[in-house]
């Protein structure tokens, strides 16, 4: 392979698919130079293999387990040098059509060999679509957040996150180990994943299925508020005047046997 | 068309509405509630004996009822009402001397009832039958989802290259679960073929799945002559792949297990439910309230679909009459045209036949298990 060959990435949980997608980037070998740097079965494992070889083109399915083709078009981004996307799917999808003039590209399999590359010609002229755009894509909440550390993609699973708090230019994500930096809005996190969290401040949300109880203190100003009481994180976190309701409102849902 | 005198929603339609007419002579002649209740008590014990007499007699002679043109079938409905009628009278004429009211009038309230009733079902069913025209559209709309059809397309296309004889296969299956699909869905089909179908559609699912999507097959004493609607099975596994094996990276089992008992066949399909699952439920709902309509109508109250989370995952238990094929009326002329669906590929490695529903009823030994 000559060194300006466009290295190529096939994502798709099906196995036949992925071979077809191989064999249809084969015959297009001939027209412009390719590499196929691997292949994976879902999301996951394509930004794990990406950390090892990168490559300038990913080409994902949407509907995966584990973590589907618009999540890691997400977590990408966080790359030093993002890979463009295209979807492939099986099914016309409205709002992919939609996009389509904007530059996320998909391919509808089968995919049409002539399709496929005139799609690989226009990859060195695309950008990778931006974080903005992706998430106007009608999505499901995120399995993972993803932070950058040491030029590394590291993800985080949601369901380890004990709490989210905005802090000046970051948010720190908490978990029962360590904290991560993330670069995001509070507000964004909050929308996205509904019911998993609760706001108990301006600045924090926490997961319901992490809080433990709530305990009432008297600051030093003489003032008493609520603190909420975490499962294996030793620090509380203090309820804001204004959210105070919450703390009456948990205790009369079922929280993993949390007390009010 | 005479009712299906054998079908216990006609049956209790009948007990039903004759119990009510009672009562409704009781409210007429009485004011008092006790008076009201004790006339319509003397009424029915009176009246009772008579109905379960002629229904025992109907349902009894129902096979040959059904094969009569539908105003000789009335009139020996008729027949049956004036026999019973005289000979329940005589009866209770030398059991009570004196006891046993006017015959003629008892007659003619029977024979009013079968008139009124026949009437009724009538009707019912000329109301029905667009109803089942409307089940067999939304049957064509509901079932196969177009993301099964471009993927198995795609799936098929990675074989011809490199395994062109397993690309001959899925595409036979294709072609038989497709004209299953396509026909005229209104007439029951053997059991056997349904379960053919499944086994088809499973195979072209484990194509693109792989070893995600394992099947646990218990159909070795399934009825396989028993009439069940068509497509009553498939969209169930669809859902059951669909919801419980596509969204999980591992392993999932999807069990089908199709028995007999007490006259009844069962079906119990289960799936587990994935951690991370599909949400929407609606596609799911759609294809259970499609089925559970066309039981109805078949089966009426005979028919049963429910579903409930275990901790095992998901299971739809399905409850069907065993019925066979019927002498004349349940034969449908277009089976010429449906039949031929066998693989006469000879390099093909798995060549099935479809039976057709009468010659059918093939043993369910030769299905691959």
């Amino acid at each position: 392979m000559s060194d300006n060959a466009l290295r190529v990435l096939i994502v798709d949980d099906e196995a036949p698919a992925r071979r077809r997608l191989r064999e249809l980037l084969d015959d297009c070998a001939g027209a412009m130079p390719l590499s196929i740097v691997g292949e994976a079965q879902h999301g996951r494992e394509a930004l794990d293999l990406l950390q090892t070889a990168p490559a300038e083109l990913v080409l994902t399915d949407i509907h995966m387990p584990d973590m589907d083709g618009i999540e890691l078009a997400r977590h990408l981004l966080k790359l030093s040098h993002p890979p463009v996307v295209i979807f492939t799917t099986a099914f016309h999808e409205h709002a992919l059509e939609a996009f389509d003039v904007n530059a996320v590209d998909y391919l509808v399999k089968p995919v049409r060999v002539q399709r496929l590359l005139s799609a690989l010609q226009k990859v060195p002229r695309l950008k990778p679509v931006g974080a903005e755009r992706l998430s106007q894509l009608p999505a499901t909440a995120r399995r993972f957040l993803s932070v950058t550390e040491r030029s590394r993609v590291v993800l985080v699973p949601i369901e380890d996150v004990v709490y989210l708090k905005a802090e000046l230019k970051y948010i720190t994500i908490r978990t029962r180990e360590r904290e991560y930096l993330l670069e995001e809005s509070l507000t964004r996190l909050e929308h996205e994943f509904g019911a998993r969290f609760l706001r108990v401040h301006r600045n924090c949300l926490v997961a319901r299925e992490h809080i433990r109880g709530f305990e009432r203190r008297v600051g030093n100003d003489g003032d008493a508020h609520w603190e909420v009481l975490l499962n294996g994180v030793a620090e509380t976190l203090p309820v804001s005047r204004r959210q105070q309701f919450v703390v009456r409102d948990i205790g009369r849902e079922p929280v993993n046997g949390a007390t009010a | 068309m005479l009712p299906d005198l054998r079908n216990l929603g006609t049956i209790l339609r009948v007990l039903f509405a004759v119990n009510g007419a009672a009562l409704a002579v009781a409210f007429a002649r009485e004011q008092r509630w006790s008076a009201i209740v004790d006339e319509w008590v003397a009424l029915t014990s009176v009246v009772e004996p008579y109905l379960l007499a002629e229904l025992a007699v109907l349902a009894m002679a129902s096979p040959r009822l059904v094969r009569l043109p539908y105003r000789y079938g009335v009139a020996a409905i008729a027949g049956v009402t004036v026999v019973v009628g005289v000979a329940l009278h005589q009866f209770y004429d030398r059991l009570l001397p004196g006891q046993a009211g006017s015959l003629p009038r008892q007659l003619a309230f029977a024979l009013g009832a079968v008139a009124v009733l026949l009437y009724y079902f009538q009707l019912r069913i000329r109301a029905l039958s667009p109803a089942i025209t409307e089940a067999r559209l939304q049957a064509l709309q509901a079932r196969i989802r177009p993301h099964f059809l471009f993927n198995s397309i795609n799936a098929v296309l990675s074989l011809v290259r490199s395994e062109p004889q397993r690309a001959e296969a899925a595409l036979e299956d294709m072609a038989d679960l497709f004209r299953v699909l396509m026909r005229d869905n209104r007439e029951l089909t053997p059991l056997s073929e349904e379960v053919l179908l499944c086994q088809q559609y499973l195979d072209l699912e484990k194509l693109r799945l792989g070893e995600r999507l394992h099947v646990d097959w218990n159909v070795k004493s399934m009825p396989g002559d028993a009439l069940v609607p068509p497509l009553v099975l498939q969209p169930l596994l669809e859902n059951a792949v669909y919801h419980g094996i596509e969204p999980a990276s591992t392993q999932g089992t999807v069990s089908i297990n199709v028995f007999l008992s007490r006259g009844e066949v069962h079906a119990i399909l289960k799936n587990p439910i994935p951690a991370n699952g599909r949400r929407h439920q609606t596609g799911n709902k759609m294809a259970l309230d499609n089925i559970r309509e066309r039981l109805a109508l078949h089966f009426d109250a005979e028919a049963s679909l429910e579903c409930r989370v275990a901790r095992e995952g998901y299971e739809v238990h399905i409850r069907m009459p065993y019925r066979t094929a019927m002498p004349a009326s349940a034969a449908p002329a277009g089976d010429a045209a449906r039949a031929p669906a066998e693989s006469r590929h000879p390099g093909a490695q798995r060549s099935r036949a479809l039976t057709s529903p009468l010659a059918g009823l093939s043993p369910t030994g030769a299905l691959r298990v």
